[in-house]
């Protein structure tokens, strides 16, 4: 039988203010345990929350730039549930009153766009940690998180597939960076996945029992998390079985996942009104100042890069993506005024090498300039674009400037038309009998046979002879 | 309301509580739930619903940094720490 997957995202978002969302507290990570919990966020009797504008302002930003509506009346439920890492024993968060309401992100798949609609976003605050080493058979706990402020996003079940949920995820791991309202470091839990999955027969319309996967705080784990729930829940019907509604913890370290909890024994959190939060009220002026405030988006670079440089629809989706890889696709652009080679050599060379040294372009040991610089190089045809791989390798292992290392290696393009003349003469020489072939030979076939001339010559001058001037003279001197 | 449904919004409060004591408390909770019963019959059309009783506006703090670090007086009322941690029974979901 065919099977259809149908998977909805919950994703939370770590806001990039300075403080929580409640107190004055500082939320910079890596602080020693505990130094950045407050009375408020310990829970301390008589203490009172007061909401953060910050928090809000990025919220609105997200709620903007996603194109949704904005919650004119935003309010504060408690969520509650009993946890070491939560002192309150419930969580601050929003329900019947968010503060973001619908929206869409549109992905790309394959060649086709495709728009995954959100259901709403809201604000809540994070949990601490607790961390499970061995402390005389007890947990230790961290609240230094605890009340950082959050935007959980929960989409439509609009994904149907392991890649289209990576591509979605990818997609607002660029929009919140590029907004400036996330760090954007997954490895430090700024944006943690948790996947509703459920598979039905092709063509059903009915939902199947969906299970949720928890906490995945990165592209790769969800797609392997996917990917293996689908394949378990298959295999479960297909066996005759049924898919039991449960709560999943899916295991880094292992790859695999295991049930946490089933629906039966769910918390029942008795949400109600946070008698201790008013009302947040939000109106068009001031929703209107925040639209102002908005930077360029994924989207609207997207359309100026294929209008602005000429690239295609997917060059431009791809450098368009993030803000690091925009700015340096421009940046190189403007050294090197070839948007079409800085694009290439952008997605070919320094793609490559970042995937196999497993590093992010901003953390790429060379910069826009130098690569500007670089292709500046292969145009003024001061070297080979064969050459300039060489150039580049040597850029990549921090050996100095381009110009420098063009210098100290003596890797300068000859285009001098004398010292070119005296290798054609010299492989001509050599060659007599290729010669007389190619003399003898029909016209549609001379420019194959030129090749192995060129090939001669390259290899005599080091693959340093100007290609398209080496060409001429050949053709000449052959004539 | 029953005492076994009085027993278990009690466990989820961790709250404890004897069968005696549930028996009582579930009469009483019958009791305001009736009150609530007649409430709901009240006509509230074209009435809003309230979050709050007050009629006021939440007004928001400024992002910057008022807290210190209040670790050393705060754990020394803990029960147990080690390394800046808080200690606790031991709980994995």
């Amino acid at each position: 039988m065919q099977w259809e997957t149908v998977i909805g995202l919950e994703v939370h978002v770590q806001l990039n203010t300075n403080t929580k969302i409640f107190s004055g507290s500082s939320i910079a990570f890596g602080a020693e345990p505990n130094t950045q919990a407050s009375l408020v966020d310990l829970a301390m009797p008589g203490t009172l929350p007061v909401a953060n504008e910050e928090a809000f302002r990025k919220a609105v930003m997200f709620g903007l730039a996603i194109d949704a509506e904005i919650g004119k009346e935003s309010v504060f439920e408690r969520k509650n549930y009993f946890y070491p890492d939560l002192p309150k024993g419930y969580q601050t968060t929003q329900l019947d009153k968010p503060i973001v309401i619908g929206g869409h992100v549109d992905i790309q798949v394959g060649e086709a766009t495709k728009r995954v609609r959100i259901h709403h976003a809201h604000l809540e605050e994070d949990a601490g940690k607790s961390l499970h080493e061995d402390f005389h058979g007890m947990s230790g706990i961290d609240l230094n998180r605890a009340g950082t402020p959050l935007i959980e996003i929960v989409t439509e079940p609009d994904i149907r597939s392991a890649d289209e949920a990576v591509a979605f995820a990818r997609k607002l791991h660029a929009l919140v960076s590029s907004l400036g309202i996330c760090d954007g470091e997954m490895s430090q839990g700024s944006m943690r996945f948790d996947v509703n999955i459920s598979v039905r027969p092709m063509g059903e319309d009915k939902l199947g029992t969906r299970t949720e996967t928890k906490n995945l705080n990165s592209f790769r784990f969800m797609e392997r998390c996917i990917e293996q729930e689908v394949e378990r829940q298959i295999e479960v019907i297909e066996d005759g079985g049924s898919i039991t509604q449960e709560t999943r913890l899916y295991n880094g370290d292992t790859h695999t996942a295991k049930s946490m909890r089933s629906k039966e024994e769910a918390n029942d959190y008795r949400y109600f009104p946070c008698p201790d939060l008013l009302p947040v009220h939000i109106d068009d002026d001031y929703i209107e100042q925040v639209r102002k405030l908005l930077p360029e988006l994924p989207a609207a670079r997207k359309a100026r890069f294929e209008e602005q440089y000429g690239l295609s629809a997917y060059d431009a989706e791809l450098l368009s993506d993030s803000a690091v890889s925009a700015q340096f696709f421009e940046a190189a652009t403007a050294k090197s005024g070839d948007a079409k080679l800085s694009a290439n050599w952008l997605m070919g060379e320094v793609s490559a090498r970042l995937n196999a040294e497993e590093i992010s372009l901003s953390e790429a040991p060379i910069n826009a300039e130098q690569l500007g610089e670089l292709i500046l190089r292969i145009k003024d045809g001061t070297i080979s674009s064969k050459i300039a791989k060489t150039v580049f390798d040597a850029l990549w292992k921090g050996e100095g400037d381009v110009d420098l290392i063009i210098e100290a290696k003596g890797l300068k393009q000859v285009s001098d038309s004398g010292a070119l003349e005296k290798i054609v003469d010299e492989v001509i020489n050599n060659n007599a009998a290729q010669v007389e072939n190619y003399r003898a030979a029909d016209d549609d076939k001379k420019p194959k046979m030129l090749g192995f001339f060129v090939g001669q010559c390259m290899k005599a001058s080091k693959g340093q002879a100007n290609p398209q001037q080496l060409n001429k003279i050949l053709k000449e001197k052959l004539a | 309301m029953n005492p076994s449904e009085i027993q278990k919004i009690a466990h989820l409060a961790r709250v404890h509580i004897s069968d005696d004591v549930a028996e009582e408390t579930a009469k009483s909770i019958t009791e305001v739930l009736g009150l609530v019963d007649q409430l709901q019959a009240a006509d509230t059309d074209g009435v809003a619903p309230m979050a709050h009783p007050l009629d006021a506006v939440q007004r928001l703090r400024a992002d910057v940094v008022t807290e210190t670090n209040v670790r050393e007086k705060m754990q020394s009322i803990a029960p147990a720490t080690e390394e800046g941690l808080y200690l606790v029974p031991k709980v994995i979901d």
